[in-house]
């Protein structure tokens, strides 16, 4: 962000950026700037994809992008940086493509794996900027502490059905995420997008904000986020801001800090129910549920998931009863049957199965995997969402 | 006094679906109490076992987090909107 006098435009370049160089904010001076900078994008899924788009549009010299993960079709819905055609392949392979042809210009590197505390420190140290746009708590903690310790700005947004969080933390000017939130939620509590949806639009509108902080911290210009959470409702369209503090008791940027180096994030966030019933063996196959059900074993099947999933695919002979009604209506089940219990991909059914084993059940099994492991190992006709 | 309290959505599944619920309460403590009373299915989403706030969760009246003022104790006037404001990791 320093040296942008050292960097020219070529003539494709100001024609390029012509409506930025008119505005007096940016100018030659603001358009080698955004030249110069390299911006460290975490994720090529919904909020990656446009922020990936606008920061290549706007000239940002060099952006880097991590994502481990190939295109699938349930994410063509929200994700813009990948097309039907690119189904399969890897995330990253797709955005470079588009993001090169958009502007040649902007070098676009790539790291084909998964952020961990052994790659963190190496991979941000060598970028100005970083932009979170992942979509779980182990990694967003590691994220916020590299960027404190190396000193970078970190570029928050998040999403959820409905409802967006976006923040600039920046440990040397203002409050970092663990001045906002300690410690992440035990795993299972908070539902991730796929289990819990999320309106395509959303990651649009939070990754173009994240987008706009981004160049704005490059330009230097107007009044950042720093120390604000900018909370949106897509549904009653409002937007809503809350102060940030510094905590000078947190753990990683306050006066006596407790966490100095990249610890276990997947520790640090806790065992997900889901692993604690594999490790427990409270989980049954679907081909093991398959064999019961075809000799004919007395078993409840019971799915949790909201009716509208219901809807769309069922496992035959099961009985609705979404995870939230689940307290409610426990005195319906008979303990001393056997009960299985399943959602989509296994993690709202061991919530289920541990809040049954709380109240005493002890013959209740989670189906590993949901009802995609379902149709994957059994019925593949089935419809998928 | 009746104060407006914002539900996130997470925390929608159990307040019947509602965005806001206005509950009676003279202080932050008190405004929670009569929320978890009457959706006690809440209660676990907010606190811990040991009855403090679960630091997941942030509580706001207006725009100010309730740990730089009066934590539960912070009293509440009339007009004032109350945040319920926890982590959601979402992005993909
Ligand atoms: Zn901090």
């Amino acid at each position: 962000m320093t040296n942008a006098g050292v960097v020219e435009l070529n003539r494709e370049e100001f024609l390029r950026y012509g409506r930025h160089l008119i505005i007096p904010e940016v100018g030659l001076e603001g358009q080698r700037r955004l030249k110069s900078a390299s911006v460290l994008i975490i994720g090529a899924g919904g909020l990656g994809s446009p922020l990936a788009f606008y920061l290549t549009a706007a000239g940002v010299g060099r952006i880097g992008m991590v994502d481990f993960d190939v295109v699938d079709l349930s994410n063509l819905q929200r994700q813009i940086l990948h097309t039907t055609k690119d189904v399969g392949r890897s995330k990253l392979e797709s955005a470079r493509e588009k993001l090169e042809s958009l502007n040649p210009n902007v070098k676009i590197e790539t790291y084909e794996m998964r952020l961990t505390s052994e790659n963190a420190l190496d991979l941000i140290k060598e970028y100005d900027i970083v932009v979170d746009g992942t979509d779980n708590f182990p990694t967003r903690y590691l994220v916020n502490d590299a960027c404190v310790f190396l000193k970078k700005p970190n570029v928050y947004g998040s999403i959820f059905r409905f409802e967006g969080q976006v923040s600039v933390f920046y440990a040397d000017k203002g409050p970092c995420y663990r001045c906002l939130y300690k410690e992440p939620p035990p795993p299972g509590l908070v539902p991730s997008c796929a289990e819990g949806g999320v309106l395509g639009v959303l990651p649009g509108i939070i990754g173009t904000i994240q987008a706009l902080e981004t160049i704005k911290l490059i330009l230097g210009i107007g009044e950042l986020l720093i120390g604000k959470l900018l909370l949106f409702d897509a549904l009653k369209m409002k937007f809503r801001e809350l102060k940030l503090r510094k905590d000078p008791e947190c753990p990683v940027c306050g006066e006596n800090p407790t966490v100095k180096e990249l610890i276990d994030y997947e520790a640090f966030c806790g065992i997900t129910p889901e692993q604690t019933l594999h490790q427990s063996g409270l989980e049954i196959t679907p081909e093991e549920l398959k064999e019961k059900l075809e000799n004919g074993e007395d078993i409840i099947l019971i799915d949790v998931r909201e009716p509208v999933e219901y809807e769309i695919n069922r496992i035959e002979g099961s009985k609705l009863i979404p995870l939230s009604k689940l307290p409610e209506k426990v005195n319906e089940l008979d303990q001393t049957r056997e009960i299985v219990l399943y959602c989509k991909m296994g993690g709202r059914s061991a919530r289920a199965v541990q809040l049954l084993r709380e109240l005493g059940f002890t013959r209740v099994k989670n189906l590993a995997g949901g009802i995609d492991a379902w149709i994957e190992k059994i019925d593949p006709t089935m419809p998928r969402y | 006094m009746k104060v407006k309290v914002m539900i996130p959505t997470p925390l929608r599944p159990y307040t019947e679906n509602r965005d806001s619920v206005e509950v009676e309460g003279n202080t932050v403590s008190e405004l929670l109490n009569a929320l978890t009373q009457k959706y006690p299915q809440l209660k676990r989403h907010l606190f811990s076992e040991d009855g403090n706030l679960r630091s997941f969760v942030n509580i706001y009246v207006n725009d100010e987090d309730i740990r730089y003022l009066d934590g539960g104790n912070t009293s509440v006037k009339d007009g004032d909107v109350v945040s319920i404001v926890p982590a959601i990791a979402g992005g993909n």
